[in-house]
């Protein structure tokens, strides 16, 4: 397993058209970053901890890969309850820091929405191959092929990046030229090596471009798809789901009165 | 062979012609090619040789059309692929390059041989099929969804071959497809060509200068001149009678012509040992973990001035990483690694701990891939690289660089950049650059590999001088005839694909 070619378990999720997959993510997160308040977002994240059910990824794979979320929405959370605009009744008070109804409240929304935000974005990821992503953009979106293949394609060279970088680590220290210098010399060891990462993959680029193009790559006559990506009812019936978690994380905090439009 | 019921190729072999054709890339003087004239007949099969500069690779570009337009050079003459421009000729041409990582464009098997026949607007059904035909052909048994990045270095060169196949084109070019892989990989890759290309009626065109790995399979042999055109055509044999002496001076590998080396005086042994590795074990840290994972384990090894030392076994044996171990840029996984005090100087014994300068004058290392060890925009530079981090005194460096550079033929590309140097000069820089701070110990990685045979002669004549003088070799090598030039002692590392977590060293 690793970065460029995970390893996706099968599961209702991951069955998905990505694209289908990635209009939900775009659509909550918009619907989201409407309004700042506690009872949108814990509307939408609670709906889509029930889908969460259905994404195929076991406990420990589901709390590894979105450990960062879950680092990022307390200490988000805390900054604002400590740091952010005051309002309502004082409920604790040490020099400049100050706790209010209204920093709290805010901390709260700040929190939860970037769980509901992120969460299901980083389960999509993981339950999505990039070259059916590819193929979806591609043939649903009718994004330009060369764009898109030409993109799966440098992806691929990625996962070569860190076998590179340990190499060119080692033959500085070498050549003589791998440590010293203090921190002036870290950071100019650092660009120097990045530079050199940089003229390779260039290189390597260059040669998979032109084996892609033997292959007939790049030119304007039309192309066939190996592998179909439908979008089909399963799909839409998934974006429905995505609108409805949307519009009732809205008509929920409109209810209860907490809704507040940003831009308002 | 009827072709409609079992799937198999059916494009007609195409015929290739060139008539006072030459090329000059943008911004040279002088032209890679020039008055070209020659005729391969649908079906032919044919080993393009010459010296290095005599224009293969840039014949075998222009042929798959991938040379570029008016803005990459000059096209003169006529080059005709069945009476067409090959700029014309998409999808009758297939190409499979040296390198085998740069060539892998998808993610799963299945995918990748797809890739061409998308391109070409197969219909998907007929895709499918010819992907599965292609993967048979050459004998790549893998599941259609096997990760490509998991390939080895033969496999993906099938894997290339079988995209190529699969778009069935009337002319198969192979450019230098065995240079990066070893004895196993080179077989593997020829067998897969000759039982698929057997079976349609291509027409074959490769590019390589080790000519026994060939000479069974095509029947025709073509030496470009590197003045322009041709300098000899016709049936294997009689070539290589005629013209096999001339060639192998000119770097070819031609069967029954090994390459002179001067035999080694073993006299000046010096006395003691350098390096004393007991019970080792080597291995690399994973990424994103913390301990190593041993590669090869229980290996005892003294290395001594003088003496020359060869790592072999198969791939994926670990020999790399003990020469990386060995030459104190990984730490041991296991066991122990003790420099001597003769080879230590004060440093201490752990070699791995050294300070980068401190390894410098003790031990030099010679990486396979010389690209990734290029510092300096000048080969000049690039020497003085290390003379200048042991602050030598500048009289004595230039004095040090002038001779190396006349010693490996490199002196009048001292103003060049060193990506821009062929692969053999390239390989020569590498090592100069090593033996320019006069190490002890030189560690070398696949030295020879893809070397043409001037290259290699050269690189055995430097390395036994260097041996004369009393440093002490050790060469992570598949190649038989460099470990008999020069290895005083073997160290056979065993075949394990196991990987046994490693005790953290300490």
């Amino acid at each position: 397993m690793s970065l460029i070619a995970p390893e996706i378990r099968p599961s209702a999720i991951a069955r998905i058209n990505p694209v289908a997959k990635l209009a939900v993510a775009l659509t909550v997160s918009c619907a989201l970053l409407l309004s700042i308040d506690w009872v949108s977002a814990a509307v939408a994240l609670l709906l889509e901890g029930i889908l969460l059910a259905w994404s195929g990824l076991g406990l420990r794979q589901f709390v590894l890969r979105t450990a960062p979320v879950w680092i990022a929405a307390p200490l988000a959370a805390l900054t604002t309850v400590l740091y952010g605009e005051d309002s309502g009744a004082l409920l604790w008070h040490f020099g400049f820091v100050s706790v209010t109804e209204g920093s709290a409240s805010l901390g709260l929304a700040i929190g939860l929405r970037v769980l509901a935000i992120g969460l299901p974005g980083v389960v999509l990821l993981a339950t999505t191959d990039p070259t059916d992503l590819a193929d979806g953009l591609a043939q649903v979106l009718r994004l330009p092929a060369r764009f898109v293949l030409g993109g799966l394609a440098g992806l691929r060279l990625v996962g070569l990046l860190i076998e590179d970088w340990r190499s060119l680590a080692l033959a500085r220290r070498a050549r003589g030229v791998g440590d010293g210098g203090g921190l002036f010399g870290n950071l100019k060891r650092i660009a120097s090596q990045a530079f050199a990462l940089l003229v390779i993959s260039v290189r390597r680029g260059s040669k998979l471009a032109t084996a892609m193009e033997a292959k007939g790559f790049g030119s304007d006559e039309p192309r066939t798809w190996a592998r179909p990506s439908v979008f089909g009812a399963r799909e839409f019936a998934v974006v429905g789901i995505g609108v409805g978690i949307a519009a009732a994380a809205i008509i929920v905090a409109m209810w209860a009165g907490t809704w507040h439009f940003v831009l308002a | 062979m009827s072709s409609s019921d079992s799937g198999s190729p059916s494009a007609e072999g195409a015929r290739v012609s060139a008539r006072g054709w030459g090329w000059r890339h943008a911004g040279r003087t002088t032209d890679a090619v020039s008055d070209l004239d020659l005729e391969i007949a649908p079906g032919e099969r044919v080993l393009l040789l010459g010296s290095s500069g005599a224009g293969k690779s840039t014949l075998l570009h222009a042929l798959a059309g991938v040379l570029g337009d008016d803005e990459e050079g000059e096209e003169s003459g006529e080059l005709r692929i069945d009476s067409r421009h090959p700029a014309d000729s998409r999808g009758r041409v297939g190409l499979v390059l040296q390198d085998p990582d740069s060539q892998v464009v998808l993610a799963r098997v299945g995918d990748d041989v797809a890739f061409g026949c998308e391109n070409l607007a197969v219909p998907r059904e007929e895709i499918w099929r010819r992907v599965a035909h292609a993967l048979e052909a050459v004998g790549l048994d893998l599941p259609q969804g096997h990760p490509t990045s998991t390939l080895s270095g033969g496999q993906k060169q099938r894997l290339a071959l079988a995209g190529v196949l699969a778009m069935q084109p009337g002319l198969v070019l192979l450019d230098e497809p065995t240079a990066n892989l070893d004895p196993h990989g080179v077989n593997e890759v020829r067998d897969a060509v000759v039982r698929s290309i057997g079976g349609s009626g291509a027409t074959l065109v490769v590019v390589e200068h080790r000519v026994a790995v060939w000479r069974d399979v095509v029947d025709r042999v073509i030496v470009l001149s590197p003045e322009g055109g041709v300098l000899a055509d016709g049936p294997v044999d009689e070539v290589l009678s005629s013209q096999g002496e001339r060639l192998a001076s000119a770097g070819v590998w031609v069967p029954g012509i090994p390459p002179h080396y001067p035999a080694r005086n073993s006299g000046t042994a010096g006395p003691g040992s350098l390096l004393v590795a007991t019970d080792l074990s080597v291995g690399r840290i994973p990424f994103g973990r913390k301990t190593p994972v041993a590669v090869a384990t229980s290996i005892d090894l003294t290395l001594s001035a003088g003496t020359a030392t060869a790592v072999t076994g198969p791939n994926g044996a670990g020999k790399s990483t003990l020469a990386l171990t060995m030459a104190g840029l990984l730490a041991p996984a296991g066991g122990s690694l003790v420099a001597q005090e003769r080879l230590a100087n004060g440093a201490g014994g752990a070699p791995h701990r050294w300070r980068s300068k401190q390894l410098l004058s003790r031990v030099g290392m010679v990486f396979q891939d010389p690209e990734h060890q290029f510092l300096a925009a000048t080969v000049r530079d690039e020497l003085m690289v290390g003379p200048r981090a042991l602050h030598m005194n500048p009289t004595d460096a230039e004095r040090i660089v002038d001779e190396l550079l006349q010693r490996l033929r490199l002196d009048r590309l001292a103003g060049a950049n060193p990506f821009t140097l062929s692969g053999g000069e390239k390989r020569r820089l590498s090592v100069a650059t090593a033996l320019a701070t006069r190490p002890q110990l030189l560690v070398l990685d696949e030295p020879t590999f893809g070397q043409d045979s001037r290259t290699w002669r050269e690189l055995v004549a430097l390395l036994s001088e260097s041996l004369a003088e009393g440093i002490a070799l050790l060469s992570a090598t598949h190649d038989e005839l460099f470990v008999d030039a020069l290895a005083d002692t073997r160290c056979v590392l065993p075949a394990t694909r196991s990987t046994v977590p490693a005790v953290s060293p300490r």
